[in-house]
């Protein structure tokens, strides 16, 4: 049996007939096409599938489609249209990146960028709450996100320095 | 939640071919009690409860379980407020999120053992979806809120068609992922007594990196009088057996003394007695029972220096899971 | 290319921001290809669609070792949705075992292994079937309703319990010894018979797994028209899986495409041909139809490879100052149930690696290789030399407590020095030639990670620290080869538009070879970066690559895109020449023009010739250059450890950890940083967090990451990297080393030697050797508990020995 869900994804209306069991991740990758939503482990530890939802981070693996019924989605393709841009486009600029997209790339936060989108979209979240963290509030705001490449400290880095920029 | 054992508890049961989507099942999201509470009696042992579904959607992923039917809790109208009554009670909907816990400066102010735990609770991202009914029901032996639930004596409503009634934290947990409740119950709300004035906390847990569900842990109260003597306690330790249990040896060696650092270290040395500890492949029983003295003795010295009605848990540390 | 011989040197990266703008290779230049990752537009194999398409999950064996009496399949084919469900008779008429890719060691043809087991299983994970159907959800629906009749046999779980050899795994070799072969250089039997000291000990290192954060996957497409097969979802080494599939498949090499699309990590084990490399085309071709498998992380913790898991029994000779003589030993190394494409290097490495940058003249090492009911092993980052360098480290701390010398001096006199460059390190491995460092000064980076941590004033510290912790400080040296050849194609071409095409057969798994390969080629050209676009990786690009490991595509790809940029510049002045009748060498060239009096016009005009069908012109704007080699760069470096270690919880902070290195030259030093800090974080966490556990019955207790622990942001802030720029390697034309491992290889042993030294140095916990990973709490409080009963011991019977091996 499917559901009928009526949401809200990067700021466009979505209406979509799901399975039950299709998770929120599958829901944004398979039906809706967003496949900047990644799949590291599908059991709630990586971090890899984070969107925003109502604001919050939340695992697109752990939270079922028909659950996001009436509620707003953010993925990594809608950061950039949310965000702040910085003024000069990226080369081979398919388009431009926010602020905190693009303190990412001066810092080198992603090797394989595999990773990626859920430390953008647990980043987006925490600067959103709280836009003049620590070193150590962004640490354990991004300990749910793994990642293999980076060992983190660019990353790190790359938030702080974004967090800076936004508030400027 | 999952950041926990699931091999170390599943792996023969474990299925061994690729799994990670969930058996299909039909999807309930009644918008009432009343209606969950039908629902939940007519599908019987074929249903799941689905709180934060931090804990049940990768257990359904690795088909650990395969309920026929999930009965989805997050749109029924009334249990996710947090409110505090005329007698200083606070009462906290079992749809309160982990986050709401975290954040709130009610609970700040009148819950702090539930606000010193709250950042040792797994990642953000599990905070914002999982709810304090979720982990109490779940009763995973190693989680934080269970712990704190029975250290703070607090009581919880279980709801059926049959009717209502109140359980104590104490006597909900009955062993390895099971509680008091019978199949046609849901819990609806817990209930934490008003804090007094005299009483302090001490939290503290080990893991093996921060977020992940502790070796061992330790949640406590007690309360300490003018003459900065130990009137009553309650100390749980966490992960070091299959539920939360009270370390009454250490309890009842406190009772009546000076609340100094050497009580804490005096008392702590009883606080494996009687338990029954855990073996796996992350901590033996007999580190498990060293990490319970020594936790047990450092929650107690932050208990003891705290400034009464303050919260003494340390925050998560950064690198190596430095307490 | 204007960089000064000399050395450059940086502590961290910048942002690249001002720096010169015609010397590209040297900048920190912000990544090309980061763009499409920031904003979800990447394509990685799972994001792929195709009409049509197919999903497929494998039917793995519960059982570590069991045979199969039968298989049922009619319940799961009957299932909605089910297309097909493979077994064994249905690939028995053209399957062939896993191929030999490296590390062939003799006796390894016994143990390899089919892609769909027949009559019997030998670890958890081993796939028997492969299920196709409409959709993920239904395939894995079938999963259990494949029934197979299984009859458990005894696992064999350690080295011990295979060599001992009770219960054989693949019954007809007759043994659970793969391979056993010794290696030597100079006389070991002499050096130890004369040696004034002598010590051995048992050193063992845990097996861990590389967890790309992208899993495997694989989109297999047949077109029955044109009888072309495409695989999207390459790695690695796309050209030697081609050639086996084509041999499988019996088609041409020509008729297969390897897509290389991005790329989530790969460590060494993504890449390699697996079971499902064969079982997915097969299925595309047996279906017509596009079949899609992706891993999930459970499969990826059971059936991609593992690696490290080795037993070593070392012992190290010395003079009385701590001049090490002689270092022999036997590599007792777990390689899982099967041989797989490069499990012989592990054991191999090891060994090679053994006397790591020291020059030691006598050594002998004895290498089994076992078959035991657990995955098959694979190269992992430093595959080899994580191990080996946590053995001899280790043992050469223990040397100098007993020598009575400190961990400085003894490494500060048996380091081989730039004046003994090419060192020549005898022939320590079965299937290569006798290799030679080429370039380096390994005292000189010792130095200087010495100094950049005061290591002196934080030794000095060693012991308990007025926070009640344990405090130490641990060294480690390594060398670290790279640039395997033999050989790398580089083709480039010119568009009409004045944008170049370069073309590699490397593959790019993170790297950042787009922007590294696109720096290069800028300096030839005398071009911005932003001019270059690099293909990469697919069979279709070139017409033949080897893939991207050892770290050798800068070294191998960069250089023949280097050698091939020279050439089409040369073609092109060559093209102008013609047409002006001049000679070639009449002609200049500057930025991207040709000039004599005067300019003569540019690529881009050449280009635009060929267009509009000039042959000679379409000859001209494009150019294939080889660089082959048989020599290998090394680069060298040390790795310092301090740590405190709470001797009440046995939880153990990383206070500071450093890496240096010298990788020659970097192309990119923003890139070069990421990945020594990147591979250092890697190592520290495998360290401490990663360990493949299996129980006795040879079920893997760690299966999902909520049990096998990867760090996370919190555990480990305090890491920094050095990447020395000094000794250029001098056989490649751009002077570079491979820089992706060095971060990593030593790792285990500063950190085991950093709470080694906490313990020796603290009184009532000296009394213990510290000879396993990973440092564990559980390991740790047991180690912890036995010093605290071992100083009891000694306050109640004094005297405990002292100089174990002492001679003289």
């Amino acid at each position: 049996m499917t559901h009928q869900i009526r949401l809200t994804v990067n700021g466009e209306a979505v209406a979509r007939e799901v399975e039950p069991r299709l998770t929120l991740a599958d829901f944004l990758r398979e039906t809706l096409d967003l496949t900047g939503t990644h799949l590291g482990c599908e059991h709630g530890v990586c971090g890899a599938c984070t969107v925003v939802v109502d604001g919050r981070s939340v695992r697109g693996c752990l939270m079922f489609a028909v659950q996001a019924d009436e509620t707003s989605v953010v993925t990594v393709e809608g950061l950039a249209a949310l965000c702040p841009q910085r003024g000069d486009a990226v080369r081979r600029g398919e388009q431009q990146l926010s602020v905190l997209q693009d303190a990412f790339r001066q810092h080198h936060a992603l090797q394989c960028g595999f990773c990626t989108s859920g430390l953008l979209t647990t980043a987006h979240a925490l600067l959103a709450e709280t836009p003049d963290p620590t070193p150590d509030q962004v640490r354990l705001a991004i300990s749910g996100n793994l990642c293999r490449c980076t060992g983190y400290i660019p990353i790190v880095e790359a938030i702080l320095d974004a967090a800076r920029r936004l508030r400027e | 939640m999952p950041n926990r054992y699931f091999a170390a508890r599943h792996s023969n049961a474990l299925p061994v071919g690729a799994a990670v989507k969930a058996a299909a099942f039909d999807y309930l999201a009644p918008r009432t009690l009343d209606q969950a509470l039908t629902a939940l009696s007519a599908h019987g042992d074929d249903a799941k409860l689905l709180a934060g579904g931090q804990s049940l959607a990768p257990v359904l992923a690795l088909r650990l379980a395969n309920p026929a039917v999930l009965i989805d809790l997050n749109r029924v109208a009334g249990l996710d407020r947090l409110q505090t009554d005329g007698a200083g009670d606070m009462h906290v909907g079992a749809m309160v999120r982990s986050r709401t816990l975290e954040l709130s400066p009610e609970i700040a102010r009148a819950q702090p053992l539930i606000h010193a735990a709250m950042p040792w609770v797994a990642h953000v991202q599990i905070r914002n979806r999982g709810t304090l009914g979720g982990s109490l029901s779940h009763a995973d032996p190693s989680a934080e809120l269970p712990a704190v639930a029975i250290a703070c004596d607090a009581v919880l409503t279980l709801r059926s068609l049959r009717g209502e009634r109140e359980v104590a934290a104490e006597s909900f947990f009955k062993g390895l992922f099971t509680t008091a409740l019978a199949q046609d119950e849901i819990l609806t709300s817990v209930r934490f007594p008003g804090w007094p004035a005299t009483r302090r906390c001490g939290f503290i847990e080990l893991a093996r990196r921060h977020g992940d569900y502790a070796i061992v842990g330790v949640a406590l109260t007690v309360d300490i009088d003018d003459s900065a003597k130990v009137t009553a306690a309650r100390l749980v330790l966490f992960g070091a057996s299959d539920m939360p249990m009270r370390a009454r040896a250490v309890e009842s060696a406190l009772i009546g003394e000076p609340a100094d650092a050497a009580l804490a270290a005096r008392a702590a040395s009883a606080a494996a007695a009687g338990l029954d500890l855990r073996s796996d492949h992350q901590a033996s029983a007999e580190y498990r029972r060293e990490l319970a003295q020594v936790l047990t003795r450092r929650a107690l010295v932050q208990a003891f220096s705290a400034p009464a009605a303050t919260v003494a848990g340390a925050p998560p540390g950064i690198a190596g899971g430095q307490q | 290319m204007s960089l000064p011989a000399a050395s450059a040197e940086h502590a961290s990266a910048g942002t690249g921001a001002g720096a010169h703008t015609t010397a590209q290779i040297g900048r920190s230049l912000p990544r090309l290809e980061d763009a499409r990752f920031l904003t979800g537009r990447a394509t990685f194999v799972d994001d792929l669609k195709r009409p049509g398409l197919l999903h497929a999950t494998v039917v793995r064996s519960p059982h570590a070792h069991a045979r199969i009496l039968g298989i049922d399949a009619s319940r799961a084919r009957a299932l909605p949705g089910v297309v097909a469900v493979y077994t064994w008779p249905d690939i028995a008429p053209i399957a062939q075992t896993i191929p030999i890719r490296l590390g062939p060691l003799p006796g390894f043809e016994k143990y390899l292994q089919y892609p769909l087991a027949s009559d019997r299983v030998r670890h958890v994970g081993e796939p028997v079937a492969l299920i196709v159907a409409d959709t993920r959800h239904a395939a894995e629906d079938a999963l259990d309703l494949v029934d197979i009749d299984y009859l458990t046999e005894p696992a064999v779980t350690t080295v011990h319990q295979a060599e001992a050899g009770e219960a054989l795994i693949h019954p007809e070799s007759g043994s659970n010894i793969a391979s056993r072969y010794t290696v030597a250089r100079g006389e070991p039997a002499l050096a130890f018979a004369q040696a004034a000291y002598t010590r051995r000990e048992t050193f063992r290192c845990h097996r861990q797994a590389a967890s790309p954060m992208e899993t495997r996957g694989l989109l297999a497409e047949f077109d029955r028209e044109s009888g072309v097969l495409r695989v999207w979802g390459a790695a690695k080494v796309a050209f030697f899986n081609r050639r086996w599939l084509a041999r499988v498949f019996s088609m041409v090499e020509a008729s297969i495409e390897l897509i290389e699309v991005d790329v989530g990590g790969s460590f060494g084990v993504r890449g390699e041909l697996y079971p499902e490399d064969f079982l997915v085309p097969f299925a595309a071709m047996a279906l017509g139809r596009p079949v899609k498998w992706i891993e999930d992380r459970r499969e990826n913790l059971l059936a991609t490879n593992h690696s490290r898991e080795i037993d070593c029994v070392l012992e190290i000779a010395c003079e009385a100052d701590g001049r090490i003589v002689g270092l022999r030993g036997r590599v007792l190394a777990d390689l899982g149930a099967y041989v797989r494409t490069n499990g012989g290097v592990v054991p191999a490495k090891a060994a090679q690696f053994m006397p790591g940058p020291y020059r030691i003249p006598n050594c002998e090492f004895e290498v089994l290789a076992l078959i035991t009911n657990k995955t098959p092993v694979g190269t992992y980052r430093g595959p080899g030399r994580y191990e080996a360098n946590f053995f001899r480290e280790r043992l050469i701390d223990l040397a100098a407590i007993d020598l009575g010398v400190d961990a400085v001096s003894i490494r500060r006199i048996n380091l081989i020095g730039a004046d003994e460059m090419p060192f020549d390190c005898g022939q320590l491995c079965p299937y290569e030639p006798a290799i030679e460092f080429d370039t380096g000064d390994f005292p000189m980076a010792f130095e200087r990670a010495l100094h950049a941590t005061d290591y002196v004033a934080l030794a000095a510290r060693n012991g308990l620290g007025a926070d009640g912790r344990l405090h130490g400080v641990g060294l480690a040296c390594f060398v670290e080869s790279s640039g395997a050849g033999p050989a790398e194609t580089g083709r480039i071409k010119v568009r009409a538009d004045g944008g170049i095409d370069l073309f590699t057969g490397c593959s790019t798994m993170g790297q950042g070879h787009e922007t590294v390969m696109a720096q290069i080629a800028a300096d030839v050209f005398s071009l911005p970066v932003e001019t270059f676009t690099l293909h990469h990786g697919s069979t279709t690009l070139v017409e033949y690559g080897y893939g991207t490991y050892h770290s050798r595509a800068v070294v191998m790809g960069g250089s023949a895109l280097h050698l091939a940029a020279g050439k089409l510049i040369a073609q092109a002045g060559a093209w102008y020449a013609q047409r002006h009748g001049l000679e070639p060498s009449m002609v200049a060239y500057r930025g991207g023009e040709f000039f004599h009096d005067g300019r003569l016009g540019s690529l881009a005009t050449v280009a635009q010739a060929a267009q509009a069908g000039d042959a000679t012109a379409r000859d001209a704007i494009e150019a294939t250059a080889t660089f082959e080699t048989k020599k290998r760069t090394y680069t060298y470096g040390t790795h310092v450890a301090q740590i405190a270690l709470d001797p009440e919880t046995a939880q153990i902070e990383v206070l500071r950890f450093l890496a240096v290195e010298d990788i020659g030259r970097a192309v990119n030093p923003l890139l070069v940083h990421g990945q020594a800090i990147g591979a250092a974080v890697q190592g520290i966490g495998a360290t401490f967090l990663d360990e493949l556990i299996y129980d006795p019955q040879g079920q893997l207790l760690t299966g999902t990451l909520a049990d096998y622990l990867l760090p996370t942001a919190t555990d480990y802030p305090n890491v920094e990297a050095i990447t020395l720029e000094i000794h250029r390697s001098r056989l490649n034309p751009l002077g570079v080393k491979g820089a992706g491992e060095g971060g990593i290889v030593a790792t285990g042993a500063a950190l085991a030697n950093a709470v080694a030294a906490a313990l020796a140095s603290t009184p009532g916990y000296a009394g213990v050797t510290l000879t396993e990973l990973p440092l564990s709490p559980e390991r740790m409080a047991a180690l912890l508990r036995q010093a605290r009963h071992s100083a009891q011991r000694d306050t109640q019977t004094p005297a405990g020995p002292a100089h174990r091996g002492a001679r003289g």
